[in-house]
């Protein structure tokens, strides 16, 4: 499903250069929940957004359903973008617009004719569990339902690709684990690709199949999660496991 | 008083009204895209271009500070090229579009550039086009600010058109100068400036209600907001 390689991207600051990705390459397969994990500064935001181009790399590949993204043209990068979900830390819903059509939105963008956005939007509403507060605006939903509305949005136009970047960063830990269950429902009813990427152990415990560990713009380690948990190789890693609580590999959780 | 004021006044008022409500159109339509486009070219914005952005800023700021009585003199030609005479309420709002276009577009601008990135950003994601985010993300999430800044206009613009009105262009300015100052009518006087007060106040009263009613339906409750 994705396949980066040699992938670079240096900020210029006025304290000099930042080196956020380092000759990265990493491999998602079709289906998986891949997480990325790393402590704050790690270049986990860079990289993510690296995936739909918000962040430009200076130098690499990154290819997505089968398509290069780097150095696509705008047009193209948008229709690339279609087929790409993201959902956000803070959610970015927008204020003026009522749930449905905050979920109609990226409908709309991709020319969907208006009668079908209409049960589109009810059936992704009935599968995140929000199909009661259609008519709502964000201002009225908690943080886990605006994510839930997020979700939705995300994935209305039938994206290949869900990027969730710190998600769940906002939320309590009850919301957090029924925002994460939800994510595992709709990769395994949707068969969308998740990529995620978080700096708490236990998103990646709950959900993913797959982690890699980012530190200083480098990937240290990679694998899947119960070999990464069990014979962790980084120092980072290893200073993930000895702060956060032992529990049972990919159990359910909370 | 006497028995002339009323219908005075009334024709008076209608040509205020005329002059404002022609100029603020005008005035948004030159000034929106303005404002737009100084919003677009700013540094990390969707259409990020340096000297575009300080071209158009600069237009702006010179505009501004023109005093309104020299724009009105120096756009007199214009005037009689797009109207075919320099007096009147018609002609006056050739230079009050001019004059408050800059000022519409920085408040435009300021408005705009509130919205929150995140927003910006998730468009973005979601493939919008640049325009597309600007009617579909910037112009509805700004839409309480822009309602005031328009509140702001016509109360500006209202106030240009009684200075126009002190060199021919008609309206309740030119009632005060042409009664109230050069004949002594201190009733026309008096009239005319309370009509302007009320007037300011009822569209400053419109305007923050209007503004209030898109605000509290897009949150109408903040209990719940992080
Ligand atoms: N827009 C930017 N301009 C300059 N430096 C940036 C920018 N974004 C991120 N950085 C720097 O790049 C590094 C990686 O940042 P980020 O990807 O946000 O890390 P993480 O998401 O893992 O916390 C950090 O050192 C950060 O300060
Ligand atoms: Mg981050």
């Amino acid at each position: 499903m994705i396949t980066i390689s040699g992938l670079n991207k240096r900020y210029r600051t006025a304290h000099g250069p930042v080196d956020a990705l380092c000759n990265i390459e990493l491999t998602v397969d079709s289906g998986d929940i891949f997480g990325i994990i790393g402590l704050s500064g790690a270049g986990k935001s860079t990289l993510i957004r690296c995936l739909n181009r918000l962040e430009e790399p200076d130098s690499g590949s990154i290819v997505v359903a089968g398509r290069e993204l780097v150095g696509l043209d705008r047009g193209a990068l948008r229709e690339a973008r279609k087929k790409i979900g993201m959902i956000f830390q803070h959610f970015n819903l927008l204020d003026s617009r009522t749930v449905f059509d905050n979920v109609a939105f990226p409908l709309e963008l991709a020319g969907c004719p208006k009668r079908e956005i209409g049960p589109r939007v009810d059936e992704i509403l009935e599968l995140v569990g929000l199909h009661g507060r259609k008519q709502s605006y964000p201002s009225q939903l908690s943080g886990g339902q605006k994510q839930r509305v997020g979700i939705a949005r995300a994935l209305a136009n039938h994206p290949d690709l869900l990027l969730c970047d710190e998600a769940t960063s906002a939320l309590d830990p009850q919301t957090t684990a029924s925002i994460l269950d939800l994510l595992a429902d709709v990769n395994r009813k949707l068969g969308v690709t998740i990529v995620l990427i978080t700096h708490e152990m236990q998103v990646i415990r709950q959900i993913c199949n797959k982690v890699a560990v980012l530190d200083q713009g480098r990937i240290v380690e990679s694998g899947s999660v119960e070999q990464v948990f069990n014979a962790p190789r980084s120092s980072t890693m290893q200073l993930f496991l000895t702060h956060s609580a032992p529990q049972q590999v990919n159990g359910s959780g909370i | 008083m006497q028995e002339d004021l009323l219908p005075m006044l009334a024709s008076g008022f209608a040509e205020t009204l005329y002059m404002v409500v022609l100029s603020t159109l005008a005035a948004v339509v030159l000034g929106l895209p303005l404002g737009v486009l100084v919003v677009l070219t700013a540094p990390g914005h969707l259409e990020d271009s340096p000297r575009l952005h300080r071209a158009l800023g600069t237009i702006i700021n010179i505009a501004r500070s023109f005093p309104f009585i020299i724009l009105i003199v120096l756009l007199l030609p214009l005037s009689r090229f797009l109207v075919g005479t320099t007096l009147g309420a018609t002609a006056a709002v050739v230079p009050l579009s001019i004059a408050a276009a800059p000022f519409v577009g920085r408040l435009i601008e300021n408005s705009l550039k509130e919205v929150e990135w995140g927003k910006v950003e998730a468009a973005l994601a979601m493939g919008a086009s640049t325009l597309q985010i600007v009617v579909k993300v910037l112009i509805p999430e700004a839409l309480p600010s822009l309602v005031l800044g328009l509140t702001l206009a016509i109360i500006t613009i209202t106030g240009f058109t009684a200075t126009a009105g002190a060199i021919g262009a008609g309206g309740l300015g030119s009632l005060a100068i042409r009664y109230g100052y050069m004949r002594y009518r201190e009733d026309v006087m008096l009239a005319t400036v309370v009509l302007l007060v009320i007037f300011v106040q009822a569209v400053q009263w419109g305007g923050d209600r209007l503004a209030r009613r898109i605000d509290t339906k897009h949150h109408r409750s903040s209990k719940d907001r992080i």
